[in-house]
C-alpha cells in the first residue's frame, strides 16, 4: 500500500559538542503508519525525534511536512504532539487541565472542549479522571494522560519517545496493544522511539533500525528479523549466533570446519563473511548424526524454551529447544541451508 | 535577538549592584579626601586604616563574638535539632514555629526586645550581651540547616551500626553525626557570617567599649569623614571574593572528582 | 534517636532569649512608667499613622520593583549551563556578604548633589538632581539591599521546573509569552512568596537606610523605634507599642502571602 510521505526527512546531520550525533538520515515516514525508530541508547533516535518535533534543528538536511520545508518552524507551530518520556505533565494542573492545554491555545469553546476531553479520556481507560490532580497517579495513569494530552490535539503525526520504559513489564505488554488500536482506530501516523526489539516488533508497520547516528535498515518487523542486512541488526534483533566464514562460491559457504549449503550467493570467491543462526533454527540431533558436534554447557529454563549454551569449534553455540540436554553431555547440531543467513563482514566505525 | 536582549539586561543588573563598590574601591585610592574628583593615586588611606585603633578593636571584637557565638549555636542548635526532630508533630511544631520568630521578625525587634530582657534581669550591655544576642539569632539557622538532613538520612544505617555492635550513643556519634555533617557544616558558616555582619541587633543590645565592625563603621559613616570607609570596604570586598573563588574551586574539584569516579565506573 | 533531651538546652534558650523578651515587649507596650496599664502607648502610636502608612508604601514599592527586576534574572540563571549558574549566583551573592551599611554609604556618595550621578548628567548641561534625602533615594535603597534576597528564593524554585514541561508546553503550541503566563508563572509562585516575604520585612523595618539617604526629613518606623530606645525621646513604653504595631503589620501581610501559598513549609529561607 503506498500512501502519501507525510514528514520526510534528508541527509540531516546534528552535531553535539563537537560530536556528530547523525549522520546524515534520509527517512520518509508514510501517512497512518506506525514506524518505530529502534536502536541501542546514543544512536540518535531520539535526536532524530526531536528533529521532527522541533526541539533541534539540524545543521545540514532538510525536513519536510506534507511536502514543505519545516526548517526552523518552532515546535508550537508544528502539526506534530509529542509524548514525552517522563511524561512531562503539568504539576500545578489537574487531568483536564493537563489535557485541555492544546486546545485552549487553540481558543476552543468551553463545551466542545468538555467533549474532546472526555472522549479521549474515555479511549484512553482515565473516564471519570478529570478533576484529579496529576502528582498522585500511579505511572501508567500519568502516561495516559500524556498520551491523551497530545492526541486530543488531533495532530497529523504523534511522536512518542519511550513512553513505556518507566513501566512493568505486564502494563508496558497492555499499553503496546492500546497504543497500537488507538493508532489504528484514529488514523495518525505514530512515530515511536524504543530500545527494546521486541516491542518494535510487535507494533510497528515499519521498523527503522539505528547505530551510530546511521540508518541500519528499514523494513517490516519480519523483514529486518527474518532478513537482517548486517550483522549488528542480525544481534541486536532477537538472539543470534554469529560466526566466521568464508564463502567459496556461490550457495556454499563453510564455517565450524566444513562446508554447509546455503541459499545466499552474489558474494566474491573466498570472501570472508559473518555466518548469522538463529537459536531456535538449530535442531539437536544425537552426536552421529550431527553437522556439528559440542559439549552442552549451560542449561537454563527460560519458561517458553530451555536456553542452552554449547561449546562447539570454538564458538559458544546458544541453542533454543523446547527440551533440555544434560549439560556436559555431547550432542550434534544440524541446521538447514534456509536458516544460515550469510552477510557481508561489517567494516569496523571510527 | 532574545539571547542578546537577555544578555544585555543581566549586564545592566550587575552594573546596577557592582557600580557603587566598585567607585567605593576607586576612591580608596584617591589622593584627596574627596569623593568625586580624582587626584592622584595613594595608599595612605589604607596606611591609616591599620593605624586606626577604633577599627582594629572593632575587628578583634568581631571576630571573638562571631567565633564564640557560630560555636556555641552550632552545638546548642544541632542537639536541639536531634531533639526536635524526635518529637511528636504538635509540639515539633510549635517549637519550629518559635523558632522560626528570630529569623521572620524585624531585626529592630529583636534587638529591641534583647534590650528590654537585659535590663530586666540587670545585664549591663556589653560583650556578654553581645554574645548572648549573636547565639540567640544564630541558632536558629544551624536548626534549619541540620533538621533537612535529619529527614534526608536513612534510618536503617543507626540500626546497622547498632546491629553490628554500636551502643545506640556509639551508633549516633558513628553514623548518624557523619550523614548530618554536611548540615552541620553550613549552619556554622551561616550563623558565622550572619554574626559577622550584623548591625542592627548588635546596636540595640551593645556596650560603648564592645563595638563591633558594623557598628564602628557606622559612626564612621555617620561622620563622612574619611576614605579610610573605601579602604575597609575594598579590603572586605576583596576577602569576600577571596572566600568565594575558594569555595568555588573547591567546589568544582569536587565535582571533577566525582565525574571522574562515575566514568570510572562505567568502565 | 528517640530521645527529645538533647533539645533540651535550646528549649531552655529560646524561653529566655526568645519568648520572655517578645512578651517583656508586650509588658511595655500596655504599661506606663509606674507600672500600671494602659492602652495609652497604642494609642500614641496613631499620631504617626502617616509615617507607618509611609514605611508600608514606600517597602511595597521596593518590593515590587525588586519582584519585576529579579523576574527575568532568576529565570535565564536557572536556565543556564551548570557551571555558569554557580558564576552568576557567586555575583548576585557577592554584594550580599559586603557590609550592609558600606553598601548604603557607598550609594550615598553617588547620589550627593555634588555627587558622580550628577557630574554625569552635568556633562550634558542637565541637573543637578535633588536625589539624596528623598524617598526615592530610599527605595533606592532599600531595592539595592534587597535584591539578592528576591533573586535566590526565585533562582530556587525555578530550577525545579522540569525543562520537559516546558517544551511540552510549546509542543502543545504554547509561544514565549504562553509558555511563561501559564507554565512558569504559576510554577514560581512558592518562590515569589518567599522573596517578596525576604524583601518587603527588612525593607519596613529598616532604619539605616532611611536615615542615610532620606536625610532626617524621611523617617520610617525603624526611626521612631530607635529613636524611642537609644535616641533623644527615650520612651521605651511607646517604643515597644510601635514595635508591636510593627510586629503586627508584618503578620498581617505574610498571612496575606500565605493565603496564595499552599503547601510549601520546608526552610526556603535557605
Amino acid at each position: 500500500m503506498e500512501s502519501n510521505t507525510i514528514v520526510r526527512l534528508r541527509n540531516i546531520v546534528v552535531e553535539y559538542d563537537g560530536e556528530r550525533v547523525l549522520k546524515g538520515i534520509d527517512l520518509n515516514i508514510h501517512d497512518n503508519e506506525f514506524v518505530t525508530l529502534l536502536g541501542p541508547s546514543g544512536c540518535g533516535k531520539t535526536t532524530t525525534l526531536r528533529i521532527i518535533g522541533g526541539f533541534v534543528e539540524p545543521m545540514e538536511g532538510d525536513i519536510f511536512f506534507d511536502g514543505k520545508r519545516i526548517n526552523g518552524l518552532p515546535p508550537h507551530k508544528r502539526q506534530v504532539n509529542t509524548v514525552f518520556q517522563k511524561y512531562a505533565l503539568f504539576p500545578h494542573l489537574n487531568v483536564y487541565e493537563n489535557v485541555a492545554f492544546g486546545l485552549k491555545l487553540q481558543r476552543m469553546p468551553e463545551k466542545e472542549m468538555k467533549l474532546r476531553v472526555a472522549e479521549m479520556l474515555e479511549l484512553v481507560n482515565l473516564k471519570g479522571f478529570e478533576r484529579r490532580g496529576v502528582n498522585n497517579l500511579s505511572g501508567g495513569q500519568q502516561q495516559r494522560v500524556a498520551i491523551a494530552r497530545a492526541l486530543v490535539n488531533h495532530p497529523r503525526v504523534l511522536l512518542l519517545d519511550e513512553p513505556l520504559g518507566a513501566l512493568d513489564l505486564k502494563l508496558r505488554k497492555e499499553m503496546q496493544t492500546e497504543l497500537k488500536k488507538i493508532q489504528q482506530s484514529l488514523n495518525i501516523t505514530f512515530v515511536y522511539v524504543t530500545h527494546d526489539q521486541e516491542e518494535a516488533l510487535t507494533m510497528s508497520d515499519t521498523v527503522v533500525v539505528m547505530n551510530n547516528g546511521n540508518v541500519q535498515q528499514i523494513g517490516t518487523p519480519e523483514d529486518i528479523y527474518n532478513e537482517p542486512s548486517n550483522a549488528f541488526i542480525a544481534d541486536f534483533i532477537g538472539e543470534s549466533n554469529i560466526i566466521d566464514g568464508i564463502m567459496h562460491k556461490d550457495f556454499l559457504v563453510e564455517f565450524a570446519g566444513r562446508d554447509f549449503d546455503c541459499v545466499d550467493k552474489g558474494f566474491s570467491r573466498q570472501e570472508k563473511v559473518d555466518v548469522v543462526i538463529r537459536p531456535e533454527d538449530i535442531k539437536v540431533v544425537p552426536q552421529i548424526a550431527g553437522q556439528i558436534t559440542g559439549i552442552v554447557e549451560s542449561v537454563t529454563f527460560k519458561g517458553v524454551h530451555f536456553e542452552m549454551i554449547v561449546d562447539a569449534c570454538g564458538y559458544k553455540w546458544m541453542i533454543h529447544s523446547t527440551q533440555a540436554e544434560v549439560p556436559g553431555s555431547c550432542i550434534g547440531m544440524n541446521v538447514t541451508p534456509e536458516d544460515i543467513h550469510i552477510m557481508k563482514k561489517m567494516e569496523a566505525e571510527e | 535577538m532574545k539571547k542578546a536582549a537577555s544578555r544585555i539586561y543581566m549586564l545592566l543588573v550587575f552594573l546596577f549592584l557592582y557600580a557603587p563598590i566598585i567607585v567605593m574601591m576607586v576612591f580608596s585610592f584617591n589622593e584627596s579626601k574627596s569623593r568625586t574628583v580624582f587626584t592622584g593615586f595613594t595608599l595612605d588611606w589604607y596606611y591609616k586604616l591599620f593605624q586606626n585603633d577604633v577599627i582594629i578593636s572593632a575587628l578583634g571584637n568581631t571576630m571573638l563574638v562571631a567565633v564564640i557565638a557560630s560555636i556555641a549555636s552550632t552545638v546548642i542548635g544541632t542537639a536541639a535539632a536531634i531533639g526536635i526532630f524526635a518529637m511528636n508533630k504538635r509540639l515539633r511544631s510549635f517549637v519550629l514555629n518559635v523558632t522560626y520568630i528570630p529569623i521572620l521578625n524585624p531585626e529592630i525587634v529583636t534587638g529591641v526586645s534583647l534590650m528590654l530582657l537585659f535590663g530586666f534581669i540587670g545585664l549591663n550591655l556589653g560583650l556578654t550581651t553581645l554574645v548572648l544576642a549573636h547565639i540567640t539569632f544564630c541558632v536558629p539557622y544551624v536548626i534549619l540547616n541540620v533538621m533537612p538532613k535529619l529527614r534526608q538520612m536513612n534510618i536503617s544505617l543507626y540500626e546497622a551500626a547498632q546491629d553490628l555492635g554500636c551502643s545506640p550513643v556509639r551508633a549516633f556519634f558513628k553514623v548518624v553525626i557523619p550523614e548530618i555533617m554536611p548540615g552541620i557544616i553550613t549552619g556554622f558558616l551561616m550563623a558565622f557570617t550572619y554574626s559577622l555582619d550584623d548591625f542592627v541587633v548588635s546596636y540595640f543590645t551593645t556596650g560603648a567599649t564592645s563595638q563591633t565592625l558594623p557598628i564602628a563603621i557606622y559612626s564612621m559613616t555617620r561622620r563622612k569623614v574619611s576614605p579610610q570607609i573605601n579602604a575597609l570596604s575594598t579590603l572586605i570586598f576583596i576577602a569576600v571574593l577571596l572566600i568565594l573563588l575558594l569555595m568555588n574551586i573547591r567546589d568544582a574539584r569536587a565535582y571533577k572528582r566525582a565525574s571522574q569516579n562515575k566514568k570510572g565506573d562505567s568502565l | 534517636m528517640k530521645a527529645k533531651s538533647p533539645a533540651f538546652p535550646y528549649l531552655v534558650w529560646m524561653a529566655v532569649f526568645i519568648i520572655v523578651p517578645l512578651g517583656l515587649v508586650v509588658y511595655f507596650a500596655v504599661t506606663t512608667e509606674t507600672g500600671e496599664f494602659t492602652l495609652d502607648n497604642i494609642t500614641h502610636v496613631s499620631q504617626y499613622v502617616s509615617v507607618i502608612i509611609s514605611s508600608i508604601w514606600l517597602a511595597a514599592l521596593a518590593t515590587v520593583i525588586c519582584l519585576v527586576v529579579s523576574y527575568p534574572i532568576s529565570f535565564v540563571i536557572s536556565r543556564a549551563g551548570f557551571s555558569r549558574q554557580k558564576t552568576m549566583l557567586m555575583l548576585v551573592m557577592l554584594p550580599m556578604w559586603m557590609n550592609f551599611l558600606l553598601r548604603t554609604y557607598a550609594w550615598m556618595t553617588l547620589l550627593e548633589n555634588n555627587g558622580l550621578i550628577n557630574k554625569f548628567f552635568g556633562l550634558f548641561g542637565i541637573g543637578p538632581f535633588d536625589m539624596i534625602n528623598t524617598q526615592g533615594a530610599v527605595v533606592l535603597g532599600m531595592v539595592y539591599n534587597y535584591l539578592p534576597f528576591m533573586i535566590l528564593p526565585l533562582y530556587s524554585v525555578m530550577t525545579k521546573i522540569d525543562g520537559k514541561v516546558i517544551e511540552a508546553a510549546q509542543d502543545l503550541g504554547a509561544n514565549t509569552f504562553h509558555v511563561f503566563s501559564k507554565v512558569v508563572l504559576p510554577l514560581s509562585v512558592p518562590g515569589i512568596s518567599t522573596g517578596i516575604t525576604m524583601v518587603f520585612v527588612p525593607a519596613v523595618s529598616t532604619f539605616i537606610i532611611s536615615r542615610m539617604l532620606g536625610g532626617g526629613g524621611n523617617l520610617l518606623i525603624g526611626d521612631l523605634i530607635e529613636l524611642q530606645f537609644l535616641g533623644g525621646s527615650y520612651n521605651p513604653h511607646l517604643g515597644a507599642a510601635m514595635s508591636l504595631v510593627l510586629m503586627v503589620i508584618i503578620l498581617l501581610c505574610m498571612s496575606i502571602m500565605n493565603s496564595f501559598d499552599s503547601e510549601q513549609e520546608e526552610a526556603m529561607i535557605l
